[in-house]
Parts: C-alpha cells; structure tokens; sequence
C-alpha cells in the first residue's frame, strides 16, 4: 500500500489531472493512509516506511495510477488543509513558483526533509532538482556568517538528506553535485560572503530550468537515431524517453513503440496512455513478453534511476533483462539519462546495491511462507548498453566515468 | 601526438563544455550531430587534454593544492596549484548545472599534459641512445638470475631452503652462512615489507656466494634474426644521421654523440673524455655499426613473420627518437640551456628500449655497464630481445671494482645489491627502497663548485637509476618515482640555497612515499573493503600487499568471509601471504593455479594486484594472473583489481611478449628439495632445450572488471583519464 501525503493530489490537480486508464487499481491507494499534516511534519525526518524505497513512492506518485473518485475523495481530505495552509508553510500551492520553498515557517524549524518533500512533489521535478532546491532553502535560511559555516551547514543537510532516502540515486547525486559546487567552486571563495550566497541561491534555482533543458537537449541529441519505421522497445515510464519520443513525433519519424507493461507500478501503461495521445502506434507487451517480440525490435529506449560509474544503469526492473535479450540479438540499447543521474556508485553485480524496496500487488494473497522478491530496479553492466543519450553528448558508457572523475576528483 | 586532430571531436564534449546546458539546443544538435561517429567505443582511449583539473585528491589535505609550483609561465592555467587566480577559475567540471553566465572554463589546452621533466640525456640506460631509463620504466631485464633469490617472500627457513636449492654451489659457498647473513638483518617481509632491510651483512653474503660461476660464459647465439634486427637498427641509425646532417652540418653527429656523453654522466669519475676522443669512439662505433648492417645484407634472413614485426615495431620508435629528440637534447645539454621546450617532444615519443636480441648495441651497452653480467645461452626464441643473463656473474665483478668505481652512494649501493639478490620484492617495497635511497644520497650531496645543483643533481641521478637498472630492470611504479623525483629537481628554483633544496627535496621524497603509496593503500583499502560482503569467498593470486592489507582489514573490521589463495611455481609467493593470513585468524584456502577452474566455482569475487595498469587497461602483473583473471571472467566473477595510481603508465601493451622480466630459467627447472622429480636437473644448457621463466604477463581489460585506486573505484576503460588528469599533479605533488 502506498502512503501518499494528501498535498500529491493538490499538485496533480494543479498540473494536468490524470486520467484514469483502464487498468487503475483503485483498492491499491488507501487514503486513510495519508497522516494529517502537522503529524507529517513530525515525522517527516523519519523515513515513513523504510521497507519501502521513498524513490519509488514519489514516482509512483508522479506516474501512478490514480482514479477519479479516489481524487475526489483525496480533495474533500486536504480541502482544509489547503485553506489553513496559506501561512506561508510548505504547501503545494506555491510551489510552481521559483522564488518558492521558503518552508521555514514562523515558528517551526526549518527542516531540508519537508523542504525537498515538497519540492519533489511537483510531477515535472526531477529528484536532484528538488534536492538541489532543498539545500538552496538551506542556504536561505541559514544564519552563517561564514562560507565555513555555510558549508558545514550544508553538509549536513545534504547527509540527511541523504540519509532519508538511501535508495534514490539522483537525491544522493544532486546532493553530491551541489555539494560539489558550493566547496569546489573557489570562485565563491573570494567574494563577499552574502554575493556568494545569493549567486549559490541563484545557481540552485536555475537548475530547475537547466533539468528541463537537459531534457530538451537529450531530446534532440537521439533525434538522429530514430528513423522511419522503426519499432522501438520502452521499458517503464521515463519523463526522458517521452520527451524523446514526443520530439520525434514532431519531427514527423514515423516509427511505431513497444511498451513493456512495467510490473508492479504499470508505468508502462502510463507511457503507453501518453504515446496513445500522440498518434503513435503502440503495443503493450507484458513484461515477460520481450525476448519474444524482440526480433521486430530495432531498438531498445530506456531510461534510468541512475547511471554508474562503470557506465552501466540502475534502471526499474526488468532492464537487465531486456538489455541482454537485446544484446544476444543485436539490437542496440539506448539510454537517455540526464548528467545528474550520474553518480558515484559502481555495482559490481546485482545486490551490491542499496535495494530499493517496492510492494508488489500480486493479485491474489500470497502464503506467508512465500518469499516475494521485492526489488525495485536492477543494475544493467555497461557491456550490454549501445550508447546513453545525456545532455553532455552522446557518449559511450565508458565515458560517464570519464566525466565523474572530471566531476568530483 | 595527435592531440591536433582531436580538435573537432575535443569540440563536441569537451571544448564546449562549460556552458554545455546554456548553449542553444540547436547548437548541441549540431554538434552532435557532428560528433556522433566519435563518440564511438574507442573514443576514450585516446587522451583527449581536456581541460585540467587540478583538485586535491579527497584523501590528500586540500592545502597541497595551494602550494606555489615553481613554474609558471605558459601554464599558468593548469599550473593552478600556483597562483590563487588560476584557482579561482571553477575547476569543476560542471554536469547539467552550470547557469548561462557561468565563467568560460580556458579553452582545452592542445597541448598533452604534464611537462616530462626528466632529463634523458644524462641518463645512461644501456641502450645506447636511450632517453632517460625513467621513462622506460617496464621491465628491461639486465639480471634476472636473482629470479631465484628473491623467492618466495616467504620466512626465513624457506627462503633460506630455497635460496641453497638454487644457488649454483661452487666452491667455499655455504649456504648456512648466506642464511645468517641474510635472515639476521631483516628477513625483509616481501609484501608487506617497505622497509628496506639493512642488508650489509646480506650483501656480504651475496658477494660471497657468487664470488663464483665462470665471469664471460659466452656470446649470442648469432643468428638470421639477430643479424636482421642489427640491419633494422643500423639502418634507422643511419637514416637519423642524415637527418641531422641535413640541419646541421656541424652537429653531424649529435646523434651519436648524445650517446656517449650518456656514457661519462653515467660514470662521473670517468670526467670528461675530451671531444677528440668522443669523436673517435663514435667513428668506431658508426664503422662498426656500418658492418653490421653489410652482414646483415648478406644473411638471408629467414624473414619470418616475427622478424618482420620485430622491425616494425623497432624502426618508428627509434627513428623518431633519434632524429627528433635527440637533436635537441644534444643541444641542450651542449648549452646548459633550459631543457622546457624539449620536454614535450620528449615524452611523447616513448623512449628506445634495449633489444637484447641486438648485438652491437648490447655489446655497447656492456662496455660502460657496471655490473658485469653474462647471457643466458638457451634463450627462448620470442624472448631474444629480453635480458637473460647467467646467474651469479655479477657480484663477484662488483666487489672487484667496488672503489673503481665513481663514488655511488652507499645507500644506492646497498639498495641495488639487494634487488640484485632479490632481497627486495614487490612494487611498492623496491619502490620505497629506491627512493629513500635516493633520500640519503641527496642528504649528503655537495654540489661540485662550478657546477649547478640542478643539472648536476639530475645526472647523479640518472647514474644511479642505471645502477638500478643493471641490477634489476626498473618497474614502471619505480620509473614514475623517477620522473617525478626528476621533476622535482628541474623545478628547483634557482636562487635555492643547497641545503634549503635539499631539505625541500628529502620533504617531497617523503611526501611522494606518504601520499602516493601509504595513504593511497589505505585509501584503496577502504574502497575495496565495500565491496566485501558477509559471506564472500574472496582469491587471490600470488602475494600482493595491498590486497594482503584489504583482506586483513575487512577481517579487522568484522566482515565474514573466507578466502582462497592461488599460488604457483617456482615463486609460490602465496605462502608468505597465506602464513600471515592463517596468524590472523583468516580461514584460508590454499591451492595451485592448476586447480583455479575447480576453485572458482565457489568464489564470488576476485582481488588481485598489479605491477602496472597501462593505458588501455591492461593490467601488469605477476605471471599468472591474466590466467586466474579469464577463468574469473569465464565463471562471471568479478575481478577487481587494487593498485595505486602512480603505477599507472601512459603506455600501452597488448601482450606479455614485447616488454617482460625473465626470471632464472632454472627455477622452472628444478624443484628443490625433490631430488625425485628432478629428472631436468643437468639438462639446461641443452642447444635443443629452451626454457622460459616469465615474470609478468598482460591483463586484457576485457577481464577486469574494476580497478580500485587511490581515485576511487573506476572501469578499467578510465586509467587514461587517470593518468591525463593527474600526471601533472603526480609530478608536482
């Protein structure tokens, strides 16, 4: 079961409402779990559930299946919130505004959890964003006088960021990166403090806008690797690949996608809905359908949850593998993945990672006795990628670790 | 180099990156467009200067990048440790984060990295017209009979039963007394042992234990091939003479003359020959050199396929180097003038190797050689062009001349008489020894009057480093201590007063020991700890000190693990290691390298050392390992590799055969203390039986699956940016 704070549904009926596509699971989103607000602050530095990856409650939240009247219900819950909200506490109303995220309010500690909560909760956000934006509200409510301080400060909010959510790869390298900014970046070093304050605040916001670009250019950048009549295999939802996909349709390719359905949170059913509005012609495959579609394939599209040092990604399950069925075949595998998935990790096979946890809905009950193998995503080893789509360029995987090391060595 | 016909491709993702994300997405599509045939698989391989980074290591105190560095100039911007301006361009490498206005990073330097800053010509390799044996780190092996000696790392007694097996008893040798002697000191732990053992007593015991076997046992065997590898030589040679003919009229023989003046830096007590003497020399050499290409005519040749390429691969490098670089450093050195702008030219060229196989220039190379030493005679046919020399000829020709000789450091000394006896093993602990040697030397040197510290300094080194050399050939983590000690010296401000560079110098050589070896192991060892999960069954292979460290740590630290050790013939190095894993408390497994393919069935991750990791992410290492590492590969292990990155070399190797160490081929041989199965036992000078102890051989990267460095953990596919990013910062420190 998935908890959700109430202000989600505030954020989606703000941005476009979700459809209700054919395979919703109304039973599957309880709403009396979502905790009352001031509790949620309470606990929000708690991990509400660490059985269960936070990474994938916020997409699951982005992309998730969400019928009408569970929405309705949800809003007759946060109506009052969202009145007795207009304080100036985090409240998802503000939060399409740059200059927003002062969550600090009168009173109550600041805190970087709540603040990257709710920055997370916009659907077009990406992790590091929010994370990136977090720290900015650190800064802006930081009390140092000092750059030392300043970067102490950061430190550790960036730990316990972190801290909070071990599995997301992009929370830890948008941390990193921003991390990696404010202490390296001596150019800070020489200028007057509160200037070099406001110029790390400014960066921080400008990286919301740079996160689209990079989608943009990514976008662009694969362009040339789409061509008439091919069939491309997708696996899970990527904001990235339907932003390559949708780029390629007004490029007017005429090309036709495979959608794998993208067990246990259907994302691929939400890409597919997406393609669907789009005019192109798409096919839902079940996952375990791939190796036997794969000879009309020409090309595997995926996105990624992270990408490693080694130049593999972590990616929802079920990449490996497609990845390997594509490999045996032939087929080339793209990656589009934004630079700031990249991160310091490398994965030496399957469970040397933080598993990132997800219940899975079955369907049916499952006898206690029975294990149910829960992970989230697994790691696809760089020799069965082609080439990852990133907004640096197009680069072999062997590159991502050229950059990383460029980055934070 | 071809850093100029990068530019386009540099163009794409590195020139431009600064504003990578600002940039038009139009702009980034055009530039994609351009450059996606590039960004193909080899892409990275080549080095590519981006633009440099000049950051501390995470482990190294940030302070060391505020040193001032001595040069500036035209650098100045990478030479950013320098000067706070260059440190407040932003250094990082900005990923999908820089806003639009962010300060333009300096254009990509063309120019490949870091200034070589060693100084070839007075070195004094024995190969004639070498550049500086720094820079050719990788084995050359002038003696290798102390394959034997320096055995398996192991305690005393066995080293003591190992050493009596082999040693070619003559006369009044006595092993018990080449025990006390070598076991009382310091027993000298191979592979944890960085401690230089204070072998006065074991050298003793050395020189008398070889005071022995016949001094000139015999000549090459001559053959077509021989004969066709002179003509390859000489012709290049000559084509070089030519060429600088054609510059200058009156430096007609610079080339040649740049050799010999290598000569007398080398052995500084021999003071200059004058120049009609030089000139004479060469004239006989170049008669002689002349000969032999005519003979060479004369033989047929059986051109067989490896002749050819044995040509192939000599001609280009020699040409370049003799016509390109040693012009200039024969002016120079002739000048006294500042070396910078050579320095370049320099290091892109990889320095001449000695090809044993190459008559003329050996016999060259033994004229001015200090220590004596006598071929091999049955040398296997791939491995003509490696020294081989009989064992124990060395020692009893060094004592003889012990106060002939130039006075070398007694710290110099006794460091290479113990890599002579083997008494010093392993990278990291020859490397240690080495360069406190150095230390010492460099305490009690007086600049000569009218003589410059820097220049004369240098040239004691070099002649030093040719000890070593003759001694044992340098390995390639040696050779980069070298150059940077080298470096070190060149950039040595002038207006230093001789004991401030001094203590300026000692204080680098201490920090090069403390931050490139000490920290980075612990540094290594952390990262590789992670990696070790509860109930992993964890090989290795021979005896590596870093992974000795790795494995203890992980016990110390509480992981539950088990270990298997792989050990072979004739060195079973895994003994020593697998006695202070067992005193730990470790549970071991010990086998042979036949039963690797039984064993690996039930490992789940591989840790092995390395001598050297190259360019393309071959790995260098004991014999032995590239097999263990493709049986790894083959049952999907993964094999991770420890090792610090100043061993990495900018060089690159395809196989084990073009550049390796021969061991002593008797220790194949023979199996001491088995009396029963040493059917071979008087067989080795046998004209039909070759025998083929090989130290080293060559990783592909394909089998490697993460090299964990002082960096961090990176795919074998990033030591070339490891060594671009960071070699100017390893010379500077």
């Amino acid at each position: 079961m998935w908890r959700r704070s109430a202000s989600f549904i505030l954020d989606n009926r703000n941005a476009a409402p979700p459809q209700p596509p054919a395979a919703a699971k109304p039973d599957t989103l309880t709403l009396s779990s979502a905790p009352p607000p001031t509790a949620a602050m309470a606990d929000a530095l708690q991990n509400p559930n660490p059985n269960i990856s936070a990474y994938y409650q916020t997409r699951a939240a982005h992309h998730g299946v969400v019928t009408s009247d569970w929405l309705a219900q949800a809003q007759a819950a946060v109506g009052p919130r969202s009145v007795e909200g207009g304080d100036g506490s985090s409240s998802a109303a503000d939060s399409g505004g740059v200059g927003g995220g002062g969550g600090g309010g009168v009173g109550r500690p600041f805190s970087v959890i709540d603040e990257f909560n709710n920055w997370r909760k916009q659907p077009d956000l990406a992790e590091a964003v929010a994370a990136i934006r977090a720290l900015a509200a650190v800064i802006r409510n930081s009390e140092a006088t000092t750059m030392m301080e300043l970067e102490i400060e950061l430190k550790k909010a960036s730990d316990s960021l972190k801290a909070w959510d071990t599995t997301s790869i992009s929370l830890t390298a948008g941390c990193d990166l921003f991390m990696r900014y404010v202490t390296r970046t001596s150019a800070l070093e020489y200028e007057e403090f509160n200037s070099a304050k406001s110029r790390l605040i400014e960066r921080a916001e400008k990286f919301g806008e740079i996160s689209q670009k990079a989608r943009r250019i990514i976008a662009m950048l694969s362009q040339d690797f789409i061509f008439d009549g091919c069939t491309i295999l997708v696996h899970g939802f990527s904001r990235v690949v339907l932003e390559v996909l949708k780029t390629a349709v007004q490029n007017k390719k005429v090309f036709r996608v495979f959608c794998t359905e993208g067990r246990p949170d259907r994302s691929g059913l939400r890409l597919a809905n997406e393609l669907a509005k789009l005019d192109v012609p798409v096919k839902i495959l079940i996952d375990s359908a791939v190796a036997y579609t794969m000879d009309e394939v020409d090309m595997v599209l995926v996105g990624a949850d992270g990408v490693v040092e080694s130049g593999g990604i972590i990616n929802l399950m079920g990449t490996y593998q497609i990845a390997l069925v594509a490999h045996s075949m032939n087929k080339p595998v793209y990656v589009a993945a934004e630079s700031y998935k990249f991160a310091r990790l490398y994965p030496l096979d399957q469970k040397d990672m933080a598993p990132a946890l997800r219940p899975i809905d079955f369907g049916v009950p499952i006898p206690s006795k029975v294990e149910v193998e829960t992970s989230a995503r697994d790691y696809t080893p760089p020799q069965y990628l082609t080439l990852l789509f990133t907004d640096l360029g197009v680069l072999t995987p062997s590159v991502v670790s050229d950059e990383l090391i460029q980055l934070y060595l | 180099m071809a850093v100029t016909s990068l530019a386009p491709r540099i163009g794409v993702r590195h020139g431009g990156w600064p504003l990578k994300l600002a940039p038009q997405v139009a702009n980034e599509v055009a530039m994609a467009r351009a450059g996606l045939s590039y960004n193909r698989k080899d892409h990275k391989s080549i080095s590519i200067p981006g633009p440099f980074q000049t950051l501390a290591i995470p482990i190294l105190s940030r302070s060391s990048t505020d040193r001032p560095s001595p040069d500036g100039g035209a650098d100045s911007d990478d030479g950013s440790a320098a000067d706070p301006h260059a440190a407040i361009k932003p250094k990082v490498r900005q990923v999908g984060f820089v806003p639009r206005n962010a300060p333009p990073e300096p254009p990509a330097r063309s120019q490949s990295y870091p200034a070589e800053a060693s100084s070839p010509p007075l070195s004094d390799s024995p190969a004639g017209n070498s550049l500086s044996p720094v820079m050719i780190p990788p084995p050359r092996h002038l003696s290798d009979n102390l394959a034997a000696y320096r055995t398996p790392a192991v305690p005393v007694p066995e080293t003591a039963r190992r050493r009596a097996g082999h040693s070619p008893v003559v006369g009044s040798y006595d092993p018990a007394e080449s025990l006390l002697g070598t076991s009382s000191p310091a027993p000298s732990p191979p592979s944890s042992g960085r401690l230089i053992g204070d072998g006065e007593f074991s050298d003793e015991s050395w020189l008398l234990r070889r005071s022995n076997s016949a001094k000139f046992a015999s000549s090459f065997p001559g053959g077509g091939f021989d004969l066709t590898a002179v003509k390859a030589v000489s012709a290049a040679d000559l084509a070089s003479d030519a060429n600088v003919k054609k510059t200058t009229e009156k430096s007609k023989g610079s080339a040649l003359e740049v050799k010999n003046e290598a000569i007398p830096s080398s052995k500084p007590l021999k003071a200059k020959t004058t120049k009609s003497e030089r000139r004479a020399l060469q004239e006989s050499q170049r008669a002689a050199k002349v000969a032999g290409r005519v003979e060479g005519n004369k033989s047929t040749a059986a051109a067989s396929g490896r002749v050819t390429s044995a040509k192939a691969a000599k001609q280009p490098t020699q040409k370049k180097d003799v016509a390109s670089a040693a012009p200039s450093v024969a002016a120079s050195e002739k000048k006294g003038s500042d070396r910078a702008p050579e320095k370049d030219k320099k290091k892109d060229a990889p320095a001449p190797r000695m090809q044993f196989d190459d008559k003329s220039r050996v016999e060259k190379a033994k004229r001015r050689a200090v220590v004596n030493q006598t071929e091999a005679r049955n040398r296997v046919e791939l491995f003509r062009h490696l020294p081989q020399y009989e064992q124990g000829t060395q020692l009893p020709d060094l004592e003889s001349k012990f106060f002939l000789h130039e006075p070398m450091h007694p710290a110099i000394y006794k460091v290479g008489l113990q890599y002579l006896a083997g008494d010093i093993s392993g990278g990291n602990a020859r490397c240690i020894a080495m360069v406190q040697a150095f230390q010492e030397a460099i305490k009690d040197y007086v600049t000569p009057t009218e003589k410059n510290l820097n220049r004369d300094l240098t040239a004691k080194i070099s002649s030093y480093v040719s000890f070593f050399t003759e001694c044992r050939p340098l390995s390639i983590s040696m050779g980069n201590a070298i150059r940077f000690i080298k470096n070190r010296i060149a950039k040595l401000p002038l207006s230093l007063s001789e004991s401030d560079a001094k203590t300026l110098l000692c204080s680098d050589i201490d920090r090069f020991i403390n931050e490139k070896i000490i920290v980075a192991d612990q540094v290594i060892v952390r990262h590789a700890t992670t990696k070790i999960r509860d109930g992993d069954v964890l090989l290795t292979y021979g005896a590596s000190c870093i992974v000795e460290m790795i494995l203890l740590y992980a016990h110390e630290i509480g992981k539950q693990f088990r270990v298997v050790v792989i050990d072979s013939r004739p060195k079973l190095e895994g003994q020593s290691l697998l006695r202070r894993l067992i005193a730990k408390g470790l549970s071991c497994t010990y086998t042979h390298i036949n039963a690797v393919s039984y064993i690996m069935h039930e490992v789940t991750g591989v840790f092995l050392g390395a001598s050297s990791v190259l360019s393309n992410g071959t790995v260098y290492s004991r014999v032995g390992t590239a097999s263990v590492a493709m049986v790894a590969n083959a049952f999907r292990v993964p094999v991770i590799i420890c090792c610090e990155a100043y061993k990495f070399h900018e060089r690159v190797q395809l196989d084990s055969i073009c550049f390796n160490e021969l061991g002593d081929p008797d220790a194949v041989l023979k199996v001491p203390g088995r009396m029963d199965v040493n059917y071979l036992s008087n067989l080795q000078n046998r004209e039909n039986l070759q025998l083929l102890n090989l130290m080293y051989d060559a990783t592909p990267s394909e089998y490697v699956s993460m090299i964990v460095t002082d960096y961090g953990m990176i795919p074998p596919t990033s030591v070339p940016v490891i060594v671009r990013e960071y070699r100017r910062e390893q010379l500077l420190i």
